[in-house]
């Protein structure tokens, strides 16, 4: 009864759809290929890019922003912004650092990720609680926890050359490949999982899309913002405590804010886009690297740095305008 | 009512337009005549708004000719086209909200004197041109405490002010009450007998067989007739839309079974917008909610539902459940809502046909928090093919769907549900046809299966073909119960305006 009275779509609908369904695969795939191609031109003008070594030291540096990064796609996801981690990672080295001092590593390594997880929590019920703009929330965090970390290095670099079992957690060898590099991927892999394949990822991406319409739908939506900055806030002090370990000093610097940029930079030039309810983890790890592979071939080719900046600037103004254009298409 | 043989003011010649490989229009040719009301009428994606979208500017024709009052036109924007005396009055009007209403009517004009807005010829000439059009709106006031036809009132004004004689109408009434549909019907008569040409986009055959002189059907793109709509009737236009005759428009009415059961109990409840109101809603019913936009029909919905506060008094579900705290909670209980709006609070546009289809039930979906993706596929294509959507496949965004194929997502998910009670909330609006009777047959059968369902609706016939009970509210409080033979047109509108009730 129902499909008789049915209005019959005109068979061209279906045709058009189809191809608009596959433009958008297309673009969905797109940085892909400025980041194989600059891959490409690397290893022809480059004779030490691609050496093994290089690559592995790209990787070893980016770990801390890729864990950063991947935790931050989901938090850009859900439809919030964390401008904090900058200042979370900050504090979360020189609270591991502190304590490594006296106490023992593995005591260190949990204050740290603890650190980052209650900050993350403060953020998510502050944002939800109060409904204020998260980018405003967290940059006050940012500030603040800025702060805090000056108070537990009283500006004083924190040395650990003769904390060996600290450093074990990011510098040990694992089938040629340092542990930071493993928990990296470890990461990234957990935080893509839980975006693509389970229910709160879901949720994400709905809260993200259309929040009221999800909290219609039975959707917590609050509480999956709060997980969102949580999981930020605990991958931050993650980053802080590998970083810390990697190079066994720690020490409290305004420069941490501006981590906060570099991973929102990555995450964006990747292809998740700033207004919520779309993007995926590995594309952030493909932004970030992208970045972090200018970076490296302007330091190989030997380049004057200040270009540098510049050129990562234009690149992720490029992409909120590829984005913004898009989205006006669709 | 001015006559359609008045001078051709418009006329389009063969014009064209594909979108990707889909022909929007093929080959369409129509006359316009001046100071006439012309309607254009068919399904969803028949090609209407495609059509006043080429004539306002906004889109550009592949091929033909738009020829404007003797000459040949091609615009390339609504600006543009503006210059030419042609405007567009969208659906959703656009002001900001802000400025005032005289500011809106003249945005982007204003008189200025090295940069700065001069306020006095700003409001003299914003108080000859309401004066002109006939409107009372005050002028000083924020165009951001307008309802929505008064905004509307503002586009005209802004139309007017640009001196145009081409207006371009698409679905004006489908987000206003009967009420003030009808206060802008006769504003749009108003235009025609003073020598503004109107082109009318509506759904709503009623108002075009009362306020066109010609109409015009589309289907699948193209033309399928032109004419005087004296000679038409609801019949001719819908058998022509659909190229087939549609039989009953309302499916027959199962009675409840005398006795059945209250599924859902509200006593003195009182929300914002909601003045302390209390009914039963039995086991296989549907109980219409007529009434004025505003009146509180939605409020009521959402108060119900737990998207808005309770302020007091209780709603309770199976003599048991008390309802009213969270979406979450109404839909774990057994309530479920079609919300009003399923762009704004009904859909996630991004994602796909399914997991909106799923959402309100992921958590029987998955092991440890994971979605058994094949599952959900199955739950969903099973629920999705019942209510009859179709389209893109369903891993396609549902943004792709038509608005009716959109509206019957919200129906599979309501059917994932598994709710005791359904409120529907004008769960046909921007709907075409054949989708239209769908839904109707699908809110019938909910209740044939025992399920309570709540009707909103500002469309009064489809409030009177389909409730066994109308309750009618004005001013956030039910001022009449009807039931049976009392549901009539002038019963509903007779309580929806009555002073001094309730």
């Amino acid at each position: 009864m129902t499909t008789r009275v049915v209005a019959e779509e005109p068979a061209g609908v279906w045709s058009s759809v189809r191809s608009r369904v596959h433009a958008r695969r297309i673009r969905s795939a797109a940085i892909l290929v400025p980041f194989f191609l600059l891959f490409g031109v690397l290893c022809l003008t480059s004779k030490p890019f691609s050496s093994r070594a290089n690559l592995l030291d790209i990787l070893d540096q980016q770990s801390a922003t890729l864990i950063i990064a991947a935790a931050g796609t989901l938090v850009l996801i859900a439809g919030g912004i964390d401008l904090s981690v900058g200042a979370v990672y900050g504090f979360s080295a020189v609270v591991s650092a502190h304590f490594a001092l006296h106490q023992s590593a593995g005591l260190a390594i949990f204050l740290g990720i603890g650190a980052g997880l209650l900050i993350g929590i403060a953020n998510g019920l502050v944002i939800t609680t109060l409904r204020i703009n998260s980018l405003i929330a967290t940059l006050g965090m940012a500030f603040i926890i800025n702060g805090c970390s000056n108070l537990v290095t009283n500006g004083n670099l924190l040395v650990l050359f003769n904390k060996t079992a600290f450093g074990e957690l990011a510098r040990t060898e694992f089938l040629g490949v340092k542990t930071s590099i493993w928990l990296m991927v470890a990461v990234v892999i957990a935080f893509g999982l839980l975006l693509a394949t389970t229910a709160a990822g879901r949720y994400m991406y709905a809260a993200g899309g259309n929040a009221e319409a999800a909290r219609l739908a039975g959707v917590r939506v609050a509480g999956i913002r709060v997980l969102t900055f949580a999981l930020s806030g605990a991958a931050a002090g993650l980053a802080g405590v590998i970083d810390t370990s990697r190079v066994l000093s720690a020490q409290a610097s305004p420069d941490d804010t501006t981590l906060a940029f570099t991973v929102l930079a990555g995450i964006v030039v990747g292809g998740t886009s700033i207004a919520g309810g779309e993007g995926a983890v590995w594309r952030s790890v493909v932004g970030v690297l992208f970045i972090a592979l200018i970076g490296n071939g302007y330091l190989l080719l030997g380049y004057d740095p200040l270009y540098e900046q510049i050129t990562e600037g234009a690149l992720l103004l490029l992409a909120v305008g590829l984005d913004a254009v898009s989205r006006r298409r669709g | 009512m001015s006559a359609s043989a008045g001078p051709a003011y418009l006329e389009l010649l063969d014009v064209a337009k594909h979108f990707g490989g889909v022909q929007a229009l093929d080959r369409v040719s129509l006359t316009v005549h001046k100071g006439s009301v012309h309607a254009l009428v068919g399904e969803n994606g028949a090609g209407k708004s495609t059509l006043g979208r080429i004539v306002a500017g906004v889109l550009g024709a592949d091929g033909g000719r738009v020829i404007l009052d003797g000459t040949d036109v091609t615009f390339r924007s609504p600006r543009e086209a503006l210059e030419h005396g042609v405007a567009a009055i969208s659906q959703e009007p656009s002001v900001v909200p802000r400025l005032t209403v005289a500011e809106n009517v003249f945005l982007g004009v204003e008189p200025t004197e090295g940069g700065f807005i001069r306020k006095r010829p700003l409001r003299n000439a914003y108080a000859k041109l309401a004066a002109d059009a006939g409107f009372d709106l005050p002028g000083g006031m924020p165009a951001g405490r307008l309802r929505t036809s008064e905004q509307q009132k503002v586009e005209i004004l802004r139309a007017l002010s640009r001196d145009a004689r081409l207006i371009v109408m698409d679905e004006p009434t489908a987000a206003l009450g009967s009420h003030e549909a009808r206060q802008l019907y006769t504003i749009i008569r108003g235009l025609a007998a003073s020598g503004k040409t109107i082109i009318l986009i509506s759904h709503f055959l009623r108002e075009v067989l009362e306020l066109a002189d010609t109409v015009t059907v589309l289907r699948d793109g193209r033309l399928v007739k032109t004419s005087p709509t004296a000679a038409e009737t609801d019949a001719s236009l819908v058998e022509a839309m659909l190229g087939r005759p549609l039989t009953a428009t309302f499916p027959p009415r199962s009675l409840p079974p005398a006795g059945a059961p209250v599924l859902m109990r509200a006593r003195d409840l009182r929300a914002a917008g909601v003045e302390g109101v209390g009914f039963d809603l039995r086991a296989g019913e549907i109980l219409g909610l007529a009434g004025l936009v505003g009146a509180g029909r939605t409020e009521l919905a959402r108060a119900i539902f737990g998207a808005a506060k309770v302020e007091s008094g209780e709603v309770v579900l199976l003599e048991s459940v008390r309802l009213g705290r969270s979406p979450r909670r109404s839909l774990s209980a057994g309530l479920a809502m079609i919300p009003e709006s399923r762009k704004d609070d009904g859909l996630i546009f991004g994602r796909s046909t399914i997991e909106n289809a799923t959402i309100s039930r992921l958590d029987a979906l998955t092991t440890f928090g994971v979605v058994r993706r094949r599952r959900e596929r199955r739950a969903a294509t099973a629920v999705l093919e019942r209510c009859g959507v179709r389209g893109a496949g369903y891993s396609a965004p549902v943004a792709q769907l038509s608005g009716g194929n959109q509206q019957k997502v919200l129906l599979a998910r309501t059917l994932l549900c598994e709710p005791r009670v359904v409120i529907a909330d004008e769960p046909t609006r921007g709907v075409d046809v054949g989708a239209k009777r769908a839904i109707y047959d699908f809110l019938t059968s909910l209740a044939a299966d025992g399920l309570g369902v709540i009707l909103i609706s500002s469309e009064l016939e489809e409030v009177i073909g389909l409730s066994h009970r109308v309750l009618v509210m004005r001013r956030g409080r039910i001022t009449s119960e009807l039931e049976g033979e009392a549901i009539t047109e002038a019963a509903i509108l007779g309580a929806s305006f009555a002073e001094g009730t309730g």
